[in-house]
C-alpha cells in the first residue's frame, strides 16, 4: 500500500467531487429539459416553463448550478425533489433500509452458495462435483435478473401461492413478512453474485493451493481439511473479500430492475424513476450517497486486504 | 351523563351495523404520484390520490353531466359572472370552516401562487368576490363556456386557507382539504396512506377506515396483487390482462370510454423537420390516415378494448361530433392519393415514439399497415422526456402520442389545434379552424358548440394536422366483493359508496 | 506466454463442458451469420389473423403480439444479442487494459488519477450510468453498446491494474528488474501475459454481462429499434402477455440464457488451458 489510512481517506473527497462532476455533466448531456417534464400537460404555456427554469436555476449556467449543487451539499442540504417536493435527505432515508436490507440478504445468499460452491469446485477440481459446482454457478449467472424475478414471481407466487409477489414490509413493522416479501429479490440477486463469488473462490484456491506454502502444510502432513480451511482458504478469501465489497455496488445495480419487477420502494427503483422524469436533484443526491457508501466500503476491503495478507503487511 | 350514555349507544350501534371493523382499501395505482398540493399537481395518477383527500366544488357523473360536490349549485348572473352556492357546515380536515372566503383563497392561490398549474386552466378569471359566507361570485374576463367543467377538477378542489398559509411551497407534503380521507403518511413509490376524516360531510358514504395507494409499475405484478387479494382494486389493468383477471370469479372488470385519445401528430410548420413530403402535403397524409385500418390496430394492440376515432372529442361527451366516425381502411384511395401528390415511393418518414411496449407495438401495427400505401415509416423509440423536448423544439416529422383528456371537450382540442398555442407541436395554423375553436369558447348551448366544432374538424380532416385514432377504455380490475364502485370516464376512483360485502 | 499455443489448445480441448460451450457458440454464430437462411420466416413480417398462436408444428416457437414468427425473431436476434456482447466487451477492454497497465506499472499520480476516475465511474451505480449514456446518445442498439462498453471498462482497468500490481511484486519480474531490464520490456514481457488470465476471465464475465445488459437496456427500451429484433426487446414486449402467452417470454429467455452460459464455459475452459501454474 502506497497511501496511509490516512491518505486512503482523503482520497474518498477528490472521487466523490468526480462522482457529482460525473453526475452534473451527464445530466446535462441528456437530451429532455427537465422544466418541459416537470410542466407535464401545461408544457404548452412558455410562461409556466419559464417559470419552472427559473424556479429551479435551471436558467444558470452549469458551473453555477453545480455551485449552488455543491454549497448546499456542503451544508448537508441535498435538497428537495422537484417532482414531489419531498426533501431528497427524507427520500434516502426511508429507502436506504429497504436497499441495504436487499443487499445484506442477497449478500447472505450469494455467501452461502458461492463460497462452499468455490471450495468444492477447487477440491474436486475436474471431478463431477466440480461440474454440478460449476453449473450452479453458471446458471445462475448466465439469467437476467429481471427475466428470473418475473418467473419466480409467476411460479412461486401466482402459482404455488407461496410468497407474495411484490411490495415490501419493513423488518421494523413485522419481521417476518418483511422477510417473506424480500427473500424471493434478495435470491434474485444474490444468485448472480453467489456465481461471481464462486468462480473467484475457484481459481483464486485452485492458485493457492499450488502455493509452495500449502504443498509444504501438505507434505507436513497436514489433513486435508486442515490445509484446505486453514491455508488455501484464508488467502483465496482475499480476492473474494475485494471482490465481494466491489460486488455491494453491483448490487444496487442489479436492484435497480430488480427493485423494479418486486416494486421494492428502494434506492434503485427511485434513481431510475428519477432518471426518466429527469428528477436531477434525486439523481444527484443518490448517487452520491451511493458513491460515499462504494468508496467507504472499498476502503474497508483495503483494509480487509491488508489484515488477510501476510505478505503485504510486511511491505 | 345521559348524553354520553347515548353517544356510546351510537358508537355501539355504528360498530355492529357497518360492515366491518377498521377497514383497509388497497388501491394499485400505475405510477408514483406528483406533489400532492391541488394547485402544484401535474399527474392523472395524482388526480386518483386526489379523489380521497380532496373534495372538489362541482364532480361529474357517468354521462360527465356536472353534479354538485362542495357546492350545491351555480347559475350564471351574466355571461361574465358565475354565482355558486357553497354547501353549509362543511370543514377542512383541519376543522377550519369551508366559507366562500377559503373558496376565494383557494382560487386567488391557484392563479397566484409560484409554478401553479391551475393558472392555465382558470385564466379565464378576472376576480373572485366573497358575497355572503355561503356565496362566490368568480368574474370572468371574457364569456367563457369550458369554464365551469374546469371546477370539477383540481383547479374546483378547496384547501384549507389557515393551512396553505402555513406551509406555503411546502403544502403538498401535509395537504389539508376537505374530502372524505385525510393525509397520513406518504413513503415515495411505495404508498400513500389517508385515514378516514370523521367531520366529512358526506360520512355516511364512507365505508373504510384507511385507503393505501401504491404504485406498481409493472403490469405481471399488478395482475398477481389482485389474484392474491394483496390489492382490492387495480385503477388500470391493461388490455391484454383482462382475460386474465376475468377468469378469476374473485375478481371482476368495470371499464368505462375514457376521456382522451391517441394521435398522430405531424409536423407541419415547425423548423426543418417541417420540410418533408408528408409534413408539406396534405393529400399524403390523408394517404396515410386512409392506409390505417384502425380496428386492425386496436384489435391487435388492444383486444379489441379500444374505440377506434377520428377526432379528439371523446364520445361520451355531449359536444361529440355525431357522423364524423372512424374511417375504414382504404388502400385503393390511399395508393391514389400517393399517385396524386406525385412524390415518389418508398416515402421516408420518421415517427417518434415513446418507449412504452404497447406505443412500441402500435408503431409497428402502422408501420406494416402503411408500407402498402408506399411509405417507409421509420421507427424512432425514444424516452418519453426526450420526447416531450423534441416535440417542443419540432426536433420530428411524426410524433405518436396522446393525451389523457378533459371533462370540458374543448380542453382537447384548443391547445392542441389552435394557431400558436403551447401544444401545438407541428404549429399547424388554419384562420378557419381558429375561429370556430373561439367562437366555440363563447357559446353556452351546447348544440351550438357541437355546430362550431363539426365546422372545425371537417376542415381538420381536410388538413390533418393530428390523425387521431383511437379512444381509450379505463379498465378497472377489482375484487368481487367490492360493491358501489361508480365508472365515470375520468378514470378516479370515487370512495364515495364503495364498500365491501362479505 | 508461459504455455505454448498448442499445450493451451490441447489443454482446452480435454475440458468436455467447454468444448461443448464453444460448440454452441459456433452454433449460434453461423446461426446468426446464416439467419436469412435459416429462419423459416421473415422475422418482421406481420400477420394479423396469427396474433399469439401458441407453439405449433408450423411455428415452432408460436408467434408474437404481430404475428410474427418468434422462432425467425430468435435466429434474427442472435445477431443484435452476439454483436451487443462482443462489440461492447471489446470497447470496455480497449480502454480498460492499457489504462490498468498503465496506472499499475507507472504509479505514482499517473495512478493516483485513472484510480480516482476508475473509483468514481464504479462509485455510480452500472445501470445508471449505462441509462443515462444511451438516453444522452439516443436509444439504439449501437447506443446501446457504446454506452455499456464505457460503463463496463473501469472493471478492465481494476482488474489489469490489480493483476499488474500482483504480478510486479512476484519474485520472477523482481528478478527482471534486478537484472537490469528497462521497464517497458518488465511490462511487456513478464507483465502483460501475466495479466491475461484475469482479464480472460473478466472479459468471460463481462461478455455475460454485456448481453445481459443489452437485454437489461431493451427490457427498459432502449435497446435495438422495431421492427428488428433482439432478446431483449424481445423481452420486453413479452411482458405484456406473461401469463396468457408464456412463450414470449421463454424463448428469448432461454436464447440469453444458453448464450451466456456457453461463453461462461468457454471463457473457464479457456482460464484453466492459459493459467501457467494449472495442473
Amino acid at each position: 500500500m502506497r497511501f496511509g489510512l490516512g491518505g486512503r481517506i482523503a482520497q474518498i473527497v477528490p472521487t466523490l467531487i468526480l462522482v457529482s462532476v460525473l453526475v452534473f455533466c451527464l445530466q446535462q448531456l441528456m437530451p429532455g429539459d427537465p422544466a418541459l417534464v416537470l410542466a407535464g400537460e401545461e408544457r404548452g404555456d412558455p410562461r409556466v416553463v419559464a417559470q419552472i427554469r427559473a424556479e429551479l436555476w435551471l436558467d444558470r449556467s452549469l458551473p453555477v448550478q453545480y455551485l449552488h449543487w455543491v454549497g448546499n451539499v456542503a451544508q448537508g442540504n441535498l435538497g428537495y425533489s422537484w417532482r414531489t417536493r419531498q426533501p431528497v435527505s427524507q427520500l434516502v432515508a426511508q429507502k436506504l433500509p429497504v436497499t441495504a436490507q436487499l443487499g445484506v440478504m442477497a449478500f447472505v445468499i450469494a455467501v452461502l452458495i458461492g463460497v462452499p460452491t468455490g471450495v468444492v469446485a477447487a477440491v474436486k477440481r475436474n471431478g463431477p462435483w466440480d461440474y454440478v459446482a460449476n453449473a450452479i454457478g453458471l446458471a445462475g449467472l448466465s439469467m437476467p435478473n429481471f427475466w428470473l424475478g418475473i418467473m419466480l414471481i409467476l411460479l412461486v407466487s401466482v402459482h404455488l401461492g407461496w410468497l407474495p409477489p411484490s411490495g415490501y414490509v419493513p423488518l421494523s413493522e413485522d419481521v417476518s413478512q418483511s422477510l417473506a416479501t424480500t427473500i424471493m429479490p434478495a435470491f434474485v440477486l444474490g444468485n448472480a453474485i453467489a456465481a461471481i463469488l464462486m468462480r473467484h473462490t475457484r481459481s483464486a484456491m485452485l492458485s493457492t493451493l499450488d502455493q509452495d506454502y500449502v504443498r509444504t502444510a501438505r507434505a507436513k502432513g497436514l489433513s486435508e481439511m486442515w490445509v484446505i480451511l486453514r491455508h488455501a482458504l484464508r488467502n483465496a478469501l482475499i480476492p473474494v473479500v475485494t471482490l465481494g465489497t466491489l460486488e455491494l455496488g453491483t448490487l444496487l445495480s442489479g436492484a435497480v430492475l430488480t427493485e423494479q419487477v418486486f416494486s421494492i420502494p428502494g434506492f434503485g427503483k427511485m434513481v431510475v424513476d428519477a432518471v426518466f422524469n429527469r428528477d436531477y436533484p434525486v439523481v444527484q443526491g443518490v448517487v452520491l450517497v451511493t458513491a460515499f457508501l462504494f468508496v467507504v466500503l472499498n476502503l474497508l476491503a483495503d483494509i480487509l486486504y491488508v489484515l488477510i495478507n501476510p505478505r503485504l503487511r510486511r511491505a | 351523563m345521559r348524553r354520553r350514555l347515548l353517544t356510546a349507544l351510537c358508537a355501539l350501534t355504528v360498530l355492529f351495523t357497518a360492515p366491518a371493523v377498521a377497514q383497509t382499501l388497497r388501491i394499485a395505482l400505475r405510477e408514483d404520484a406528483d406533489i400532492l398540493d391541488p394547485t402544484l399537481a401535474r399527474t392523472y395518477v395524482g388526480r386518483i390520490v386526489f379523489a380521497g383527500l380532496c373534495d372538489k366544488l362541482f364532480d361529474i357523473d357517468e354521462k360527465l353531466q356536472i353534479v354538485p360536490q362542495l357546492a350545491l349549485g351555480y347559475e350564471w348572473a351574466d355571461p361574465k359572472t358565475l354565482v355558486i352556492h357553497l354547501r353549509p357546515n362543511v370543514v377542512f380536515q383541519d376543522h377550519e370552516k369551508l366559507d366562500a372566503a377559503a373558496v376565494k383563497y383557494t382560487l386567488e392561490r391557484h392563479l397566484t401562487l409560484p409554478g401553479s398549474f391551475r393558472r392555465g386552466e382558470i385564466s379565464a378569471i378576472d376576480h373572485v368576490e366573497a358575497d355572503g359566507p355561503l356565496t362566490v361570485r368568480i368574474v370572468l374576463k371574457a364569456p367563457s363556456a369550458p369554464f365551469i367543467a374546469q371546477l370539477t377538477d383540481r383547479a374546483g378542489m378547496i384547501v384549507s386557507p389557515k393551512a396553505a398559509e402555513a406551509a406555503g411551497k411546502d403544502f403538498g407534503l401535509h395537504p389539508v382539504c376537505a374530502g372524505p380521507f385525510k393525509f397520513t403518511e406518504r413513503v415515495a413509490q411505495d404508498r400513500i396512506v389517508l385515514d378516514r376524516f370523521p367531520g366529512y360531510w358526506d360520512a355516511s358514504n364512507i365505508h373504510f377506515d384507511r385507503v393505501i395507494y401504491q404504485p406498481m409499475t409493472d403490469t405481471a405484478v399488478q395482475v398477481a396483487n389482485l389474484h392474491t387479494g394483496n390489492i382490492d382494486l387495480a385503477e388500470r389493468v391493461i388490455p391484454s390482462d383482462v382475460a386474465e383477471v376475468k377468469r378469476d370469479p374473485k375478481l371482476r372488470i368495470v371499464t368505462s370510454p375514457a376521456l382522451g385519445y391517441l394521435g398522430i401528430t405531424f409536423n407541419l410548420g415547425n423548423g426543418d423537420q417541417s420540410k418533408t413530403p408528408i409534413g408539406q402535403s396534405a393529400r399524403l397524409r390523408q394517404a396515410f390516415d386512409a392506409a390505417i385500418d384502425r380496428q386492425a390496430l386496436v384489435d391487435v394492440v388492444f383486444n379489441s378494448m379500444y374505440v377506434p376515432t377520428a377526432q379528439a372529442v371523446p364520445s361520451s361527451s355531449p359536444l361529440y361530433v355525431h357522423g364524423l366516425e372512424a374511417p375504414p381502411r382504404d388502400i385503393d384511395k390511399a395508393k391514389a392519393l400517393v399517385k396524386q401528390a406525385g412524390v415518389p415511393t418508398p416515402i421516408p418518414v420518421t415517427l417518434m415514439v415513446p418507449n412504452t411496449p404497447d406505443q412500441a407495438q402500435l408503431a409497428e401495427v402502422i408501420q406494416s399497415m402503411v408500407r402498402d400505401a408506399g411509405f417507409d415509416l421509420k421507427i424512432n423509440l425514444v424516452e418519453f422526456a426526450s420526447s416531450l423536448s423534441a416535440a417542443n423544439q419540432g426536433n420530428f416529422q411524426a410524433y405518436l402520442i396522446g393525451w389523457s383528456g378533459r371533462t370540458d371537450a374543448d380542453g382537447n382540442l384548443y391547445t392542441f389545434l389552435k394557431t400558436g398555442m403551447g401544444q401545438n407541436d407541428g404549429h399547424y395554423s388554419n384562420p378557419m379552424v381558429d375561429e370556430a375553436l373561439d367562437s366555440a369558447r363563447t357559446l353556452n348551448d351546447p348544440a351550438a358548440r357541437v355546430a362550431q366544432y363539426a365546422k372545425m374538424m371537417e376542415q381538420e380532416r381536410k388538413d390533418l394536422p393530428i390523425i387521431y385514432l383511437y379512444q381509450p377504455v379505463n379498465i378497472v380490475g377489482l375484487s368481487a366483493k367490492l360493491t358501489g364502485f361508480r365508472p365515470v370516464p375520468d378514470g378516479l376512483i370515487r370512495l364515495q359508496g364503495l364498500s365491501v360485502t362479505k | 506466454m508461459s504455455a505454448p499455443r498448442r499445450l493451451v489448445v490441447a489443454r482446452f480441448l480435454r475440458r468436455p463442458a467447454a468444448v461443448a460451450g464453444l460448440v454452441v457458440i459456433v452454433l449460434f454464430v453461423s446461426v446468426a451469420v446464416l439467419a436469412p437462411l435459416i429462419a423459416p420466416f421473415d422475422p418482421v413480417a406481420t400477420s394479423w389473423s396469427a396474433i399469439r398462436k401458441a407453439p405449433s408444428a408450423a411455428h415452432w416457437m408460436g408467434t408474437d403480439e404481430n404475428g410474427r414468427d418468434v422462432l425467425s425473431r430468435v435466429v434474427f436476434g442472435a445477431r443484435a444479442s452476439l454483436l451487443a456482447g462482443v462489440v461492447s466487451v471489446l470497447i470496455a477492454a480497449g480502454i480498460g487494459v492499457p489504462a490498468g497497465l498503465l496506472a499499475g506499472f507507472s504509479g505514482g499520480w499517473i495512478d493516483a488519477v485513472l484510480s480516482r476516475l476508475v473509483d468514481a465511474m464504479l462509485a455510480c451505480p452500472f445501470l445508471i450510468l449505462a441509462i443515462a449514456l444511451t438516453a444522452f446518445l439516443g436509444p439504439d442498439l449501437t447506443n446501446a453498446m457504446i454506452a455499456i462498453g464505457v460503463s463496463t471498462a473501469p472493471r478492465f482497468m481494476r482488474v489489469a491494474r490489480a493483476a499488474t500490481l500482483e504480478v510486479g511484486s512476484a519474485d520472477y519480474v523482481q528478478a527482471a528488474w534486478s537484472i537490469g531490464n528497462p521497464g517497458w520490456r518488465v511490462a511487456v514481457r513478464h507483465v502483460a501475459p501475466n495479466i491475461v488470465p484475469p482479464v480472460l476471465v473478466q472479459a468471460t464475465l463481462s461478455l455475460a454481462a454485456a448481453i445481459i445488459a443489452e437485454a437489461s437496456l431493451s427490457f427498459l427500451g432502449l435497446g435495438q429499434q422495431p421492427p428488428s429484433p433482439s432478446w431483449g426487446s424481445m423481452l420486453n414486449a413479452a411482458q405484456r402477455f406473461l401469463t396468457q402467452a408464456p412463450w414470449l417470454a421463454v424463448f428469448p429467455g432461454v436464447a440469453i440464457f444458453l448464450c451466456v452460459l456457453s461463453f461462461n464455459l468457454v471463457g473457464d475452459g479457456l482460464r484453466d488451458a492459459l493459467d501457467p501454474r494449472g495442473s
